[in-house]
């Protein structure tokens, strides 16, 4: 069946209205509303308008429980849309996305949380330790960033309304399935480089074999063993908070 | 010495800041200007020492690979609270200056505090949108626009008032703590520094350490790039 098309303008209009997608998260219907927002410019064109049956009862639909990574949620909304306009059954259209809700939460999960972002954050931090400007860092990581955020989203509503219901085949994509895996990869190799030449920078740059940057050269490996050991019974920030603490009140004390 | 001046005007643009960045956390548009590394940066830029943000927002940042922001899960909202810090640390320095020392670490001691209470804002911002939406629910189960966009504007300015909230009620005290505890400081400048990167980092490598431990040969790699990371400092001196 050849692909009805989605004009630039709603396109558009639902493209911007996923960035808000989870601005009414709720413990109630979790991402639903969203859905129901981001989707609501294609359902317009459903016969009637926006006064017609049609309309109002897929509003309904897609506005009921829904939850999966924000950054694949276009997948969805592009995939319902595309099922709606064609006229599906609705009960399919509700079997389908409520199978929808695990695959593109873990998928999304492993891909962007676990993956990108730390990425991302590990390429600030190298810019930071070789010398970066407060500009050139922040602008640095926000293009990388969003230049992965958006091409996901982007690929997502367009993979979605061409597939429709039979959406799952891309899933399968090369991206999603083995991304997070060499992601992973190069995120521990900028981890490693990051790491030292960070520290050296937060510092203040002193010379590097004198006491401060041996010191610290030698103690962070054991604490971080210390943390890695004590994996799951606290979070390694509340340690530095409490840490912290304790050195306040020593300095101002003393 | 930092002076405690001009705290409405400060209040005002951190406020604006702080629920801007606050809401890129979740509701709007999620493009990570809520990373500690962007919004310490830009709110120590705001309080004209961009370099001193900075290096509070690296600090930070370094925390911030440790929680992962999945689904219903409490996590530490470190975007108003990266505004505060940013803005602490940029008490008493330069455009170009690093951090004083006490406001550096009282800003990543704030900053963290802040992100704590800021992931139990989060909640009890969840809940007031699902005791809003709850009598609702007929509605838009009739299919209603005005609902479904009415939820999702509540939604959204809530949260904006949540993070502007938020970033005002810690700095207030924050900013006296830190002037104070700065004017009190007996630890030297290289040693203050030492102790909170040492801590951070640590956690850092943690993060690095756990999060792709299930790739096979991540940890090695790690361990060899930090071994050249070590050596490019010593290297490049």
């Amino acid at each position: 069946m050849a692909v009805p098309r989605l004009d630039a303008r709603t396109h558009a209009n639902v493209f911007v209205r996923c960035l808000a997608i989870q601005g009414s998260w709720n413990y109630e219907i979790l991402m639903g509303n969203g859905v129901g927002f981001a989707i609501e410019p294609a359902l317009r064109r459903l016969p009637g308008g926006v006064d017609g049956p049609a309309y109002r009862q897929a509003l309904a639909r897609q506005s009921a429980y829904f939850n999966a990574h924000p950054y694949l949620a276009p997948l969805a909304i592009g995939a319902l849309a595309r099922a709606e306009i064609d006229g599906e059954n609705p009960v399919r259209i509700e079997r389908f996305r409520t199978a929808l809700c695990g695959p593109l939460g873990s998928v999304g999960g492993r891909l962007v949380w676990a993956a990108w972002l730390p990425a991302c954050s590990l390429v600030a931090l190298l810019m930071f330790g070789v010398g970066w400007s407060p500009a050139g860092t922040v602008v640095g990581f926000l293009v990388l960033f969003n230049a992965g955020h958006f091409a996901l989203r982007e690929w997502g509503l367009r993979a979605g309304w061409r597939h429709g219901l039979r959406v799952a085949t891309a899933l399968g994509h090369p991206v999603l399935q083995h991304g997070p895996r060499y992601i992973g990869r190069v995120a521990a190799v900028l981890g490693g480089l990051a790491l030292p030449l960070a520290v050296h920078r937060a510092i203040g740059g002193p010379a590097p074999l004198s006491a401060i940057p041996v010191g610290v050269t030698i103690v962070t490996p054991l604490l971080a063993v210390l943390l890695v050991r004590l994996h799951g019974r606290f979070e390694g920030w509340r340690a530095v908070l409490a840490l912290l603490a304790v050195f306040v009140l020593y300095s101002v004390v003393r | 010495m930092i002076e405690p001046v001009g705290l409405l005007a400060d209040l005002l643009p951190l406020a604006l800041l702080a629920g801007v960045i606050g809401l890129d956390v979740v509701s709007f548009p999620q493009v990570m200007i809520s990373r500690p590394i962007a919004g310490a940066t830009i709110a120590g830029a705001m309080f004209g020492a961009p370099v001193a943000g900075l290096v509070c927002g690296a600090a930070l940042e370094c925390l911030a690979l440790e929680s992962l922001p999945v689904g219903a899960s409490r996590y530490p909202e470190w975007g108003s609270a990266s505004v505060v810090a940013g803005a602490v640390a940029a008490l008493g320095a330069d455009a170009a200056a690093m951090p004083r020392p006490g406001a550096f670490v009282i800003a990543v001691v704030i900053g963290i505090a802040t992100a704590w209470l800021g992931g139990w804002t989060m909640v009890r911002h969840r809940r007031l949108i699902a005791r809003f939406a709850r009598p609702r629910l007929d509605q838009l189960a009739a299919g209603s626009r005005q609902t479904v966009v009415g939820l999702q504007v509540f939604g959204m300015t809530v949260d904006l008032l949540r993070g502007a909230a938020l970033g005002v009620l810690a700095y207030l005290p924050a900013r006296y703590v830190a002037v104070w505890c700065d004017a009190h400081w007996t630890v030297r400048d290289d040693v203050s520094r030492a102790v909170v990167v040492t801590t951070v980092a640590a956690v850092a490598a943690t993060a690095v350490w756990k999060d792709f431990h299930a790739i096979s040969g991540t940890r090695r790699l790690f361990l060899l790039s930090l071994a050249v990371g070590t050596a490019l400092v010593i290297a490049r001196a």
